[in-house]
C-alpha cells in the first residue's frame, strides 16, 4: 500500500466550511446565531433582511456563494413554536467551500422571501417546500404545486400528515 | 394533441409532450406551446411518480432507509446508498474500514458505467439511432451480473450499509469484475464509432439546447450538464468521499454548454470511470473487514453470542431495537451519475430519521430545461431532455 493511501483516515477530508465571521457585525439584526457542528457552518437567520443577507453572500468577493444547492424543509412538529424551519444549502464553486442558512418561521405566518432574483435554482426547490410543507415564498415567479396534483389538500411531509390512509 | 377552437385564429398550439413518450425517460409531460415547429415556452409537469420516499424514511429505522434510497433513482442505486451512508457516518462519526471504501468506490464507479451506458442508449435512440442501445443494454447486463454476484441483486443492491458494506464480495467477484474491465474499452471504441463519429448525430447536437457557463451555475446544474458548459466542477475532486482523492482520474470538461459537449463529457467519463475501477480493483486484492467495529453497527460474533449473555442482549437490541444517532443536522453530497447529490439528515437522536431531505440532481437539472428549449425546435426538445440525463425516479421521489 503506498503511502497517501495510508494518509487518507476514514470518510475524511470533510469539505470545508466558510469563514462567516465578517457578517456577524455586518448583519447582526437578521444573523441571530452561528453554529459550527459537525464541521459544518450553520447560521441562523432572521427573514427580515434574508434578502440582502444572501445577496451579500452572493456578490462578496471573499466568499462568494454563487451556487444555490439546496433549499429543504423541516417541520419541527405539530406543537412545536416556531413550527417550521427552512435550510439553504450554498457551496462556493470558486473557493469550494459551504454554508447552511436556516430560518424558523411559525405556522401562522410561514412565508419566506422568494431567491429567484439571486440563484435561478430556487424556483423548482422552492416549489418544493411549498407543496411539502405549506410554506410560501412572496415574489417566487411561478407558485404552484409541483410533485402533488394541482387541487390537492394539505401538506405531505407535515409531522401531523397521517403516512398511512384514512 | 390539444387544440385550440379555432386553430385559424391564433397561430399558436399547444401540445402534450408525454407522459408515456419514450423520450421522457419515465413519466415526464412538458407542455409545449409552439409556433409552427419553434416552442414558444415549454412547461415540465412532474410528480407522476411520486410516492412520498422522504416522508417514508422518516419511519424506518436508519438502516433501513437504504432500501428506500436505492429505489429513488434506479439507475444509480449504489450511488444513492453511499451518500446517505456517508452522511449518517458523518455525523455519527463513524470511521469506514478501507476495503469497504473500495469496494464502495469500484461499484459506484461501476453503477456509474451502467448510468452512463442507459443513458448512451436512449439518447442516441432519442434521435433516431436505435443500434446504441441494444449494444448499451448488453453491455450493462454484464455489470448488473457483477451487481448479482456481489449482493444477490440486480437493479436495487441496498449493498451499502451504514458503517460499510453488508457482507464481503464472494471468490468469483474479482475474476469477473476483470473480466468485464479487460473488455469493457474495446466495446467503448466500438461505440465511439458508432455514435460518436456519426455526422447525422454530430448535426442533431451541435449548437442545441445551449447553457452558458454563468447560466449553469445560476440555475444550480450539477453532473456532466454543468462540466458541459465550462464549469470545472467535480465533487469527487472538490470534496472527495470514500478516498477519491487517492484514485487517479481526470475530470472531462468541455466549452460548448450545447448537447454535443454534454455527449462528450458523459462519454470522457465512462473512460476515467473505467480508470479508477481498474484502480480500485487492485487495492481489492488485500484482504480486510468490510464493516466498521463500531459496537452499534456490526453484529456480535456468533461464538460469543452463545456463551454470553450480554452478548446475545447486544445481539438482541441491534436487531429489534436498532441505534441511536446523536442528535444534529448534516449536509453531505456526493457525484451520482447525473449531479450533486445531497442528503439533509436531521436527527433528534432517536433510532429513526426525523427528515431526510434528498437534493435529487435530476430535479434541479430539469429545472432549467425551458430556458435550454425554449426558442429551439420541437425535435431539438427529446435531444436536450436526453442531453441532460434525466431519472424520473430521482425527481419525483
Amino acid at each position: 500500500m503506498s503511502e497517501t493511501l495510508e494518509k487518507t483516515p476514514g470518510v475524511k477530508p470533510l469539505p470545508r466550511y466558510a469563514d462567516v465571521s465578517l457578517i456577524r457585525n455586518k448583519f447582526a439584526e437578521t444573523v441571530q446565531e452561528i453554529i459550527e457542528a459537525v464541521s459544518e457552518v450553520t447560521i441562523v437567520a432572521k427573514r427580515e433582511g434574508l434578502v440582502e443577507l444572501m445577496t451579500f453572500l452572493r456578490d462578496e468577493p471573499s466568499l462568494c456563494f454563487d451556487y444555490l444547492s439546496d433549499i429543504g424543509g423541516v417541520d419541527l412538529g405539530e406543537f412545536a413554536s416556531p413550527r417550521f424551519a427552512v435550510a439553504y444549502q450554498l457551496y462556493s464553486l470558486e473557493y469550494n467551500h459551504r454554508l447552511r442558512i436556516k430560518v424558523f418561521l411559525e405556522e401562522d405566518d410561514a412565508h419566506l422571501p422568494t431567491m429567484w432574483s439571486i440563484w435561478k435554482a430556487s424556483n423548482w426547490l422552492e416549489r418544493e417546500v411549498y407543496d411539502m410543507f405549506g410554506v410560501t415564498f412572496d415574489g417566487h415567479p411561478d407558485l404552484r404545486r409541483i410533485l402533488m396534483p394541482a387541487d390537492y389538500e394539505g401538506y405531505p411531509l407535515r409531522k401531523d400528515f397521517p403516512i398511512k390512509g384514512y | 394533441m390539444l387544440r385550440r377552437p379555432d386553430p385559424l385564429a391564433d397561430t399558436l398550439m399547444t401540445v402534450s409532450l408525454g407522459p408515456q413518450h419514450p423520450s421522457t425517460h419515465g413519466v415526464l409531460r412538458l407542455e409545449l406551446v409552439l409556433d409552427g415547429e419553434t416552442v414558444v415556452k415549454a412547461t415540465p409537469d412532474i410528480g407522476y411518480l411520486h410516492t412520498g420516499m422522504e416522508k417514508t424514511m422518516e419511519k424506518e429505522k436508519w438502516q433501513q432507509v437504504v432500501t428506500i434510497t436505492c429505489r429513488m433513482d434506479y439507475l444509480n442505486s449504489m450511488g444513492n446508498d453511499l451518500g446517505y451512508c456517508l452522511a449518517v457516518e458523518k455525523l455519527m462519526g463513524v470511521d469506514v474500514p478501507r476495503r469497504a471504501q473500495d469496494l464502495r468506490v469500484l461499484l459506484t464507479e461501476l453503477n456509474r458505467l451502467t448510468s452512463h451506458l442507459v443513458w448512451w442508449g436512449t439518447h442516441a435512440m432519442d434521435i433516431g439511432a436505435m443500434t446504441a442501445f441494444f449494444y448499451a443494454f448488453t453491455e450493462r447486463e454484464r455489470v448488473l451480473d457483477i451487481f448479482e454476484c456481489a449482493s444477490g441483486a440486480r437493479l436495487h443492491q441496498s449493498y451499502f450499509i451504514i458503517g460499510g458494506c453488508r457482507y464481503d464480495v464472494p471468490t468469483n467477484f474479482l475474476p469477473l469484475v476483470a473480466d468485464f474491465l479487460k473488455e469493457f474499452p474495446k466495446y467503448l471504441g466500438e461505440a465511439k464509432k458508432l455514435v460518436t463519429g456519426n455526422k447525422i448525430f454530430q448535426r442533431r447536437t451541435k449548437g442545441v439546447g445551449i447553457v452558458s457557463k454563468e447560466d449553469a451555475i445560476n440555475w444550480g446544474l450539477s453532473g456532466p450538464t454543468i462540466r458541459g458548459s465550462g464549469v470545472n466542477w467535480d465533487i469527487r475532486k472538490a470534496e472527495p468521499y470514500s478516498g477519491y482523492d487517492t484514485y487517479d482520474f481526470r475530470v472531462p470538461v468541455y466549452d460548448g454548454g450545447d448537447v454535443w459537449s454534454r455527449y462528450l463529457v458523459r462519454m470522457d467519463e465512462m473512460e476515467e470511470s473505467w480508470r479508477i475501477c481498474n484502480q480500485a480493483l487492485e487495492r481489492l486484492k488485500e484482504p480486510g473487514p468490510v464493516l466498521s467495529n463500531h459496537p452499534k453497527l456490526e453484529l456480535p460474533n456468533r461464538d460469543l453470542m452463545k456463551q454470553h449473555i450480554d452478548v446475545m442482549i447486544h445481539h438482541f437490541l441491534i436487531a429489534s431495537e436498532g441505534f441511536t444517532v446523536p442528535i444534529g443536522e448534516v449536509y453531505q453530497s456526493i457525484e451520482s451519475a447525473r449531479g450533486e447529490l445531497g442528503y439533509y439528515i436531521v436527527s433528534n437522536g432517536e433510532e429513526r430519521p426525523y427528515r431526510v431531505r434528498v437534493r435529487a440532481p435530476s430535479y434541479v437539472n430539469l429545472s432549467a430545461l425551458p430556458a435550454m428549449v425554449e426558442g429551439q425546435l420541437i425535435a431539438d426538445v427529446v435531444a436536450v431532455i436526453g442531453s441532460i440525463d434525466i431519472v424520473l425516479g430521482d425527481i419525483d421521489r
